[in-house]
C-alpha cells in the first residue's frame, strides 16, 4: 500500500528574474513500512524534495498524494494540520525548543492536537522511555548531549504516532559514534513497522535504508533497491 | 467553545513561559504600561473627585432657587458695559417684589461687603459679611451647630445681631461658647445668635458659606457702605423644582413693571440660577477631563508602541521557534493567539501593578482632594490594558504566523 504517491511534480522559484528549476520532474511511489534514503550533493533539489514530503512546502506542478490525499493544493492550515498527524520531522541540528525540558518538548505536537494535558503527559513520558530518556525528562536542551537532544527529537517525531518519519540529515551533527546510536533507533523504528525516510548526503548512512533515491539536478538519478542493508548494532552506548 | 478554552489554556501556558524566560525585558516592557495605567486611574479619579467637590459646591446653593440680579453670573453674551449700565437693584424692588409676587416659597435680598471680624485679639481678615433678612434661612439649606438665624423682628428692627459661619466660628471662638458674644465689625458690636454647621462646599471659595458672616441687611448700608452704590441681589425659593420655571416667568414680569420697562426695552436685570453655574461647570470639567484623558491616553498609547515594539524583535528573535511550532503541525490561529496572549498577559500584569501605585497614590492625593479610586475605573483600567495588549500584540502576532515555515526554519 503507497503511503507517498508522487506524479510528475516541480518546483520552481522565482529568483529576480530567472526561474530556478529546484525540482524539475520527479514522481516516486513509497509504501508503507519502507525505509528510504535520499540522497544527493548539496543543490540536488533533496532538500526540496524533502520539504515537499514533509508538507512544509507545495509543489509548483504536479500530484502529492498522501495516504490517498491530494496534499498539493492544500492550504497553510491543512498542511499543517497533516504534518501535525501524520509526519514525524527529525532534523540535523534537533530543533528543540531551547527553554523548555526534553517533556514539553515532546508534548508540543500533542498540544496542537489538542489532546488533554494528562493523556499528552502519559504519551510524551512513554515516548521518551521509548527513545531511552526516561530520566532526563526534566532537562532542558542544553543540559543534555547531542545525542540525547536528538533523541528528544525522535521522541517528539513518534509521539503523535505519524504515518511517516522524515528525518533530515539526523546524523550531521553528531560524532560518528553517536550517529551509529541513533541510526540503530531508527533501525529500531523500522523494524517495528514504521515507515522512514531519510535525508543524507552520506553513502554510507543512506545504506542503513533498505531503498536509495538519487537525486541529482532536480531529478531522481537512480532508485535502487540495497543488496546488504547496513544493520547498526546497539552498542553500549546508546544507554548513555 | 471547549475548543477555545483549551487554546486558552495552552496559550497562558506558553506566554508565562516565555514571560518568565524574558525577565528584565517584560520588566521593562510593562513599565510603559505601568505608567499608562497608573497616569489614566490617577486623572479620571482625580476629574471625577474636581467634578464632585463642584457639583456638592452647587448643589448648597439649592437647586429651586432664582437670582435675581443686576449681572448676568454665568452668561458671557451681554457686553459687561451694557450690564453695568443698567440700574442698580435696591431694597425697595425687593420690597416691591416680595409684595407682588405670589409663587416664591421664600424672598430675601442680599447684599455683601468684604471686611474683617473681631473678637477680642482675634481677627478673621476680608470675609464676605452678608447683609439679609430672616426669610434668607428659608431659601438655603443651612443648618447649625448652635443657635438660629436672626428673628423677623431683629431683621425688622435692625438689630446688631450675626450668624457665623463654621470656619469664622471656629478662628474666633477656638474652644466655642459664641453664642451670646459679641464681636465687632468696624468698630460696631454684633450679638452672636447663631453658628452654621460645616457646608463643605469648599470649591465655592470665599463663596462658601462657611466663611461667611450674617448680618440683617440695614446694617450693611448703616456702617460699611452707601445704599446708593451697591446693587442687591433678591434670593428666591420656588416652592418646589417643578415650580422653577413658573417663578421665574412670574419675577420676569413683576420685575419688567418694577423697573417701569415698556414692552420693546430688553430686560434690565438678569435672573440667574444653578443651572447656569451648573452648566459653566459642566462644560468647564468637560474640558478637563477630555484633556487630562488624552494627555493621559498617550503616555498609555506609548507604552502600547513600546509593547509593539518588543513584540515585534520577540517575533524576530523567535523566528526559528515560530518554525519549529510550524513544523510539528501549529496553525497560524495557534501562533497568532500565543503571540496575542503574550502581549495581552504582560500588558494585563502592567496594568494590575499600575492600578496598585494608582491607588496607593490617590490615598496620597485624597489628602488635598478629596477623591477615590472608583471600582468602575478598576475595572476599566484592567479591560483597557488587556485590550491595549490584544490591539499592539496583533500586528506582530500576525507577522509570526503567517512566517513561512521552510524559511522560518532555517533562520539562525
Amino acid at each position: 500500500m503507497n503511503i507517498i504517491t508522487i506524479e510528475h511534480i516541480a518546483k520552481i522559484y522565482q529568483v529576480g528574474s530567472e526561474e530556478v528549476h529546484a525540482l524539475a520532474d520527479v514522481s516516486l511511489k513509497i509504501d508503507k513500512g519502507e525505509y528510504v534514503a535520499i540522497m544527493g550533493p548539496s543543490g540536488s533539489g533533496k532538500s526540496t524534495l524533502m520539504n515537499i514530503l514533509g508538507c512544509l512546502d507545495t509543489p509548483t506542478h504536479g500530484i502529492y498524494n498522501f495516504n490517498g490525499v491530494n496534499v498539493s493544493e492544500m492550504n497553510d492550515n491543512e498542511l499543517a494540520k497533516i504534518r501535525n498527524k501524520e509526519i514525524g520531522f527529525v532534523f540535523q541540528t534537533f530543533n528543540l525548543l531551547a527553554r523548555s525540558d526534553a517533556l514539553h518538548n515532546v508534548e508540543l505536537p500533542l498540544i496542537y492536537a489538542g489532546v488533554p494535558s494528562s493523556e499528552r503527559k502519559e504519551r510524551a513520558m512513554e515516548a521518551l522511555s521509548h527513545v531511552g530518556l526516561a530520566d532526563r525528562m526534566h532537562h532542558k536542551p542544553n543540559e543534555l548531549s547531542g545525542g540525547q537532544r536528538q533523541r528528544v527529537a525522535i521522541a517528539r517525531a513518534l509521539v503523535t504516532r505519524p504515518s511517516i518519519i522524515l528525518a533530515d540529515e539526523p546524523t550531521g551533527n553528531l560524532d560518528t559514534k553517536t550517529g551509529e546510536d541513533i541510526m540503530a533507533l531508527f533501525n529500531e523504528i523500522y523494524e517495528q513497522g514504521n515507515t522512514i525516510i531519510l535525508v543524507t548526503h552520506e553513502e554510507y548512512i543512506a545504506e542503513h535504508a533498505e531503498r536509495i533515491l538519487r537525486i541529482r539536478d532536480g531529478l531522481i538519478e537512480k532508485d535502487e533497491q540495497v543488496k546488504n542493508r547496513y544493520i547498526p548494532k546497539k552498542n553500549g552506548a546508546s544507554k548513555i | 467553545m471547549k475548543n477555545f478554552l483549551f487554546e486558552l489554556r495552552e496559550g497562558l501556558l506558553i506566554a508565562f513561559r516565555s514571560i518568565r524566560a524574558n525577565k528584565v525585558r517584560s520588566i521593562l516592557t510593562t513599565l510603559g504600561i505601568v505608567i499608562g495605567v497608573t497616569s489614566v486611574v490617577l486623572m479620571s479619579t482625580a476629574i471625577k473627585g474636581i467634578d464632585n467637590a463642584f457639583q456638592t459646591g452647587v448643589a448648597s446653593l439649592g437647586s429651586d432657587n432664582l437670582y435675581i440680579d443686576k449681572w448676568e453670573w454665568f452668561n458671557n453674551d451681554i457686553p459687561w458695559w451694557e450690564l453695568r449700565n443698567r440700574k442698580n437693584l435696591t431694597l425697595d424692588d425687593y420690597k416691591k417684589y416680595k409684595e407682588l409676587a405670589k409663587l416664591p416659597l421664600a424672598v430675601a435680598p442680599t447684599v455683601w461687603n468684604f471686611n474683617n471680624v473681631k473678637f477680642k485679639d482675634r481677627v478673621v481678615e476680608g470675609l464676605i459679611i452678608q447683609g439679609t433678612t430672616s426669610d434668607y434661612i428659608q431659601t438655603t439649606n443651612l443648618t447649625f451647630s448652635e443657635g438660629r438665624f436672626f428673628n423677623e423682628l431683629e431683621s425688622n428692627g435692625g438689630r446688631n445681631v450675626i450668624v457665623l459661619g463654621s470656619e469664622v466660628a471656629k478662628k474666633l471662638f477656638p474652644i466655642g461658647y459664641a453664642i451670646g458674644q459679641e464681636v465687632k465689625i468696624r468698630g460696631h458690636k454684633f450679638k452672636v445668635v447663631g453658628v452654621l454647621a460645616e457646608q463643605g462646599s469648599w470649591v465655592m471659595g470665599n463663596f462658601n458659606p462657611d466663611k461667611q458672616v450674617f448680618v440683617p441687611v440695614q446694617n450693611i448700608f448703616k456702617y460699611l457702605q452707601s445704599e446708593n452704590l451697591r446693587s442687591i441681589t433678591i434670593n428666591v425659593r420656588a416652592k418646589n423644582s417643578k415650580m422653577v420655571e413658573a417663578t421665574k416667568e412670574e419675577a420676569i414680569g413683576i420685575m419688567r413693571k418694577i423697573r417701569g420697562l415698556s414692552y420693546n426695552q430688553e430686560n434690565d436685570f438678569s435672573i440667574n440660577q444653578q443651572e447656569g453655574l451648573l452648566n459653566t461647570i459642566n462644560q468647564t470639567v468637560g474640558v478637563i477631563q477630555i484633556a487630562g484623558l488624552f494627555i493621559t491616553g498617550l503616555s498609555l498609547f506609548v507604552g502600547a508602541i513600546g509593547i509593539m515594539n518588543i513584540m515585534f524583535v520577540s517575533v524576530k528573535e523567535r523566528t526559528k521557534e515560530i518554525g519549529i511550532r510550524k513544523a510539528i503541525g501549529a496553525k497560524r490561529r495557534a501562533i497568532l493567539g500565543q503571540f496575542i496572549t503574550e502581549s495581552a498577559v504582560i500588558c494585563m500584569i502592567g496594568g494590575f501593578i499600575g492600578l496598585i501605585f494608582a491607588i496607593v497614590l490617590s490615598l496620597i492625593i485624597n489628602q488635598f482632594l478629596p477623591t477615590s479610586v472608583q471600582v468602575d475605573a478598576l475595572v476599566l483600567a484592567i479591560v483597557i490594558s488587556i485590550a491595549t495588549g490584544v490591539i499592539s500584540g496583533f500586528a506582530p502576532a500576525y507577522t509570526a504566523a503567517k512566517l513561512d515555515p521552510v524559511e522560518a526554519l532555517r533562520y539562525e
